[in-house]
């Protein structure tokens, strides 16, 4: 640097910095002159035109805010609505003392302490001709009385808008979410021009994901005003354009039908249409009235819902994370199979308890004894953890994530809702992440039927049980189905392509792992054995009841009290129909079930009988089962109840 | 220790108030400036005293920083000027990993105040350069040029991406005039402009819906009645209804009715039009004109290369803030929050360009030094 500074020539630089810095001055001023010269044209040469339009300067814009777009589903049955509402406003400039005005006001129509505290925050972020809204929803009661004393109330006045309305009140609550006044904070964020006017905004579920879809554009009509400022009349009008509607892919039947099925017990349930990922039924039970929010829901109203213990604001179908239990082994079967590490033939002989070579501690069968020796198919319809615990451990803790994470455990499913809990994929780097500790192999073995470091959400596992029913085809749920324009206009339905090439290379290993589904249902000792009794195609499933704390071999305890153990136990029951040609798969959970089959079993066939109601009761181009089943007879035999823990409860593992 | 510490600082008060290094005419300039801008933002406040008293505060606190700074050698500041920049653009970065702010993500919350890091790049950038180019041979080289253009082009994207075009223009401009003044070939800025032109239709496919919008509302302002096109509707009735003479202090219908939005802020210039006419902008214009060309001045005077081009870099920065505005609030630049230097009403700014002026001073009064 020292030899580069050597040679710079000083003098000249400054000699050639002077007459930059005076050529740049010279243009600066150029510059500096055609501004003034604009200011001149302005000021001199447009100076009359300009000085009668500042005289005539009565016109201002004022917003009109677009109707939100309309919610329906899949067969036009309105699910959300605007209805026509009055409220108050103010215009803060024509106000000459605002505290004693709202006092005056407030014996007229009462004004709640939520109304005024939303009101002086929106005041602060609003200019002061603007109309602020300070009470939503007025009766007709109210309306009639402020119209009486309207006239002590310059600046103040009665202005219709739209309101949301759930016409199906708590059943869609956690799908459609709700709308909710737009608040201070939501100001600092949102485009000021294209919410001009707009009191509601998408707070949770569709409302909130397809905000951007659902409010549409505003409009603006050009108003006279008088020197006070107030309207005179409407020069022009040009009409906002009204939100986009959603059609659903949701089925109000199936929706109400699973629903009731769960009769208020806590628990979720996910049916998805396997050949294209439409989500046909989602319900989180207990749910909420939306409509509460609307308006701003008063404190008394909230402090019910966040007290409740069931937690009814909870969407556990989206949120909720619960281990999947046994209704994972069909997907690790078939990982066997693809991985080349089983043939359907081979076969593990369960002893009721299952070593890892060289170590003493032992993992548990369902059944005192064990199941003997079993195959693939007949360990999918007994629930034998043994042939699992040693699937997995062959097949080693990475490829058994491998696999099962390409069914989607472990990340969001990427249904058009936000707030999607990922859940937990047994894995290395999961626990690496979350702990000091290794991985150990017993670990490895205890994923094999569902249990230790794994979580998964409904919709999770119903995605994944859809996935392998598509023959290995995965699609990301999806709730929308099509938009529109308006009323009338044709329907823009919305491209959902697979999320990934098809997952099973093999056709014949799906024909395995479903018939294995089958005898779940079918079989003698299938652990749903009689829950197809009349259904007229044939149902794939699976139960699964998981443990909530995990139990060593030596504390399990035959006899202790079912019920007790029965508050521990998240029961789980997938299915898919018909299984041949699968149209429909649900994943449903009770979060106390006693066990899955025989709890959670029901609440999937009345999904499935609904669905079936939906179709006429006859699902073109599938071939009917013969209507005398061979099940009606046997059928005692499997759904006796109270009788403990035979094959009912699979999974449940020690 | 404490009382060593506030003797030092005792002394070292005294000394900046007693012989206050700094350059007479430039610091009647700014007076004058700040004078204007009080008197306005008095009248286009509707005669709030709190504005015009916060204002005057931030002016105290500038001018504070500027005695400080004029303290300080320009070598001291070079040798600074590498950490400074880095600094400053790594604030950028942690912008844009968790900034905050309406629309756009511009601004670090420090717990006690918000903050806008973009605004020191304003200073920190022609800084940046002239500390590059200072012990290079000048004219720079091509192989320089490159070196400045990549100085320039991260923060400036970093900027640009908040997104926050009006001080992207700025940082850049303070950036390309050091270059400039460093005596880029003409040919080359010939060059560069073309290959600029050229760039257009491409950069407009990368700007945001709402910045391409901008430009189109300034060619059909009745378009947009709801946003940018009401503004620039409303200021050029304000500032041609002013006429020549105006129609004097306090009497803006425009900003009284409520008709012209942000009439403290970014829309004062419009207020000043209307209530002062072509008489007082022409003079206001003037009065910037100087405090340019004094700027100037003082770099010519300079003795070493980062001292010259630093003091021209900001100097000519000023008047890219006074062109961006006036032609804003004229009609014939789209509406970017760039505010009228030292008469908008609002803090960060004033402060940024006082610490500026405080660098000028400062080589002002080093100017006998050699380097």
């Amino acid at each position: 640097m020292k030899i580069r500074r050597s040679i710079k020539d000083n003098r000249g630089e400054s000699a050639l910095f002077r007459r930059r810095a005076l050529t740049g001055f010279v243009l600066i001023l150029l510059s500096l002159s055609l501004l003034v010269g604009r200011f001149a044209f302005l000021q001199v040469m447009r100076h009359a035109e300009f000085v009668t339009r500042s005289q005539n300067n009565r016109v201002k814009p004022r917003a009109l805010p677009p109707a939100r777009g309309l919610i329906y589903d899949r067969n036009g049955v309105l699910l959300a609505d605007n209805v026509p509402a009055f409220r108050l406003e103010v215009v803060p400039e024509q106000v000459e003392d605002m505290p004693a005005m709202l006092a005056r006001l407030g014996k007229i129509v009462p004004l709640g302490r939520d109304d005024l505290d939303a009101f002086r925050k929106l005041l602060a972020h609003s200019q002061r001709f603007e109309s602020v809204p300070l009470k939503m929803h007025l009766t007709e009661d109210e309306i009639d009385r402020f119209a009486v004393n309207r006239w002590r109330f310059p600046g103040v006045d009665v202005v219709p808008y739209l309101i949301r309305r759930y016409p199906f009140g708590k059943l869609f609550s956690h799908v459609i979410g709700y709308v909710g006044r737009i608040d201070a904070d939501d100001l600092q964020k949102l485009d000021p021009v294209r919410y001009k006017g707009t009191s509601h905004i998408g707070r949770t579920g569709l409302e909130r994901s397809y905000e951007d879809v659902l409010h549409g554009t505003p409009g603006y009509e050009l108003i006279e005003v008088n020197a006070d400022g107030r309207t005179q009349r409407v020069l022009e009008t040009h009409a906002p354009t009204p939100g986009r509607n959603l059609y659903l892919s949701l089925d109000v039947r199936l929706q109400k039908a699973a629903e009731a099925a769960f009769d208020g017990r806590p628990g979720a349930a996910v049916a998805i249409d396997p050949r294209n990922g439409q989500v046909l039924a989602m319900v989180s039970v207990p749910s909420f009235d939306p409509n509460l929010f609307v308006n701003g829901i008063s404190q008394a109203d909230y402090g019910v819902l966040t007290s409740d213990p069931d937690k009814p604001l909870y969407n556990r179908a989206l949120r909720g994370v619960y281990p999947p239990g046994s209704t994972v082994k069909p997907l690790i079967g078939l990982g066997g199979l693809e991985y080349g590490i089983r043939r359907p033939e081979d076969t593990v002989v369960s002893t009721g308890v299952f070593y890892i070579p060289g170590q003493a501690r032992g993992y548990r069968d369902d059944v005192r004894g064990g199941s003997g020796r079993v195959d693939l198919v007949q360990a999918i319809e007994q629930s034998v953890n043994t042939y699992f615990y040693k699937l997995a451990l062959d097949m080693g803790i990475d490829r058994f994530s491998a696999w099962l994470g390409k069914f989607g455990f472990g990340r969001p499913t990427g249904v058009d809702l936000l707030g999607e809990s990922s859940g937990v994929l047994p894995s290395r780097e999961w626990k690496a992440a979350h702990s000091r500790q290794p991985w150990y192999p017993g670990e490895t073995v205890i994923a094999g039927i569902g249990q230790g470091y794994w979580a998964v959400t409904p919709i999770q596992l119903a995605h994944a049980i859809a996935t392998f029913a598509g023959h290995g085809i995965a699609y990301a749920p999806r709730l929308v189905m099509a938009t529109q324009a308006a009323m009338d206009a044709p329907l823009k339905p919305l491209s959902n392509p697979p999320s990934g090439p098809p997952l099973i290379r093999n056709p014949a290993d799906w024909d395995v792992i479903n018939k294995g589904m089958q005898m779940v249902i079918y079989g003698a000792k299938g652990t749903g054995y009689g829950l197809a009794k009349g259904f007229p195609y044939l149902i794939a499933g699976k139960s699964g009841t998981a443990e909530r704390f995990s139990r060593t071999t030596s504390a399990y305890n035959n006899d202790k009290n079912a019920a007790y153990l029965a508050s521990r136990h998240r029961a789980w029951f997938v299915a898919y129909a018909p299984a041949d040609h699968p149209r429909i798969a649900v994943a449903a959970l009770l979060e106390s079930g006693a066990w899955g089959a025989s709890d959670t079993g029901p609440i999937v066939r009345k999904i499935l009988d609904a669905w079936l109601a939906a179709h006429g009761g006859v699902i073109r181009g599938e071939e009917r089962l013969p209507s005398s089943s061979a099940s009606a007879p046997d059928a005692a035999k499997a759904g006796e109840p109270g009788k403990f823990p035979v094959s009912g409860s699979t999974g449940a593992t020690p | 220790m404490i009382t060593v510490l506030y003797m030092r600082w005792r002394r070292f008060v005294r000394r900046v108030m007693t012989r206050p290094r700094i350059d007479m005419p430039l610091a009647i300039g700014l007076l004058a400036l700040a004078l204007v801008g009080l008197v306005t933002l008095y009248s286009a406040g509707n005669g709030n005293l709190v504005l015009v008293g916060g204002q005057a505060g931030r002016f105290v606190l500038g001018g504070a920083l500027l005695l400080l700074i004029s303290r300080i050698p320009p070598s001291v500041l070079r040798n600074w000027t590498p950490w400074l920049y880095a600094g400053s653009t790594a604030l950028l970065v942690l912008v844009v990993l968790l900034g905050e702010g309406r629309g756009a993500d511009r601004w670090l919350n420090l717990g006690v105040m918000r903050f806008q890091p973009s605004e020191l790049l304003k200073l920190t950038m022609p800084m940046m350069v002239a500390w590059y180019l200072h012990p290079r041979q000048l004219p720079p080289s091509w192989k320089d040029m490159a070196a400045v253009a990549v100085l320039i082009a991260i923060p400036v994207s970093l900027i640009a991406k908040q997104p926050d075009l009006g001080t992207a223009v700025l940082v850049a401009a303070a950036g390309l005039f050091a270059l400039f003044l460093a005596g880029m070939a003409w040919w080359r800025i010939g060059a560069l402009a073309a290959a600029v032109a050229g760039m257009i239709p491409l950069a407009w496919h990368f700007l945001h819906q709402y910045q391409r919008d901008r430009w189109l509302t300034l060619l059909n302002p009745e378009s947009d009645p709801l946003g940018n096109g009401w503004h620039i509707i409303q200021s050029q009735i304000a500032v041609g209804s002013g006429g020549i003479f105006g129609k004097g202090w306090q009497h803006s219908t425009q900003s009284r009715l409520d008709f012209l939005p942000e009439h403290t802020t970014d829309f004062i210039f419009a207020v000043f039009s209307e209530e002062f006419g072509l008489v007082g902008v022409a003079a206001l214009i003037a009065l910037y004109a100087f405090i340019v060309g004094r700027c100037l001045w003082i770099a010519m005077e300079a003795r070493d290369t980062y001292s010259r081009l630093l003091a021209g870099a900001i100097g000519m920065g000023f008047f890219v803030y006074v062109f961006v505005n006036g032609g804003m609030v004229a009609g014939m630049l789209p509406v970017v929050g760039v505010p009228l230097p030292l008469i908008s009403y609002g803090g960060t700014s004033a402060v940024t360009l006082l610490v500026g002026f405080g660098v000028l001073m400062s080589i002002h009064a080093h100017r006998k030094m050699h380097d």
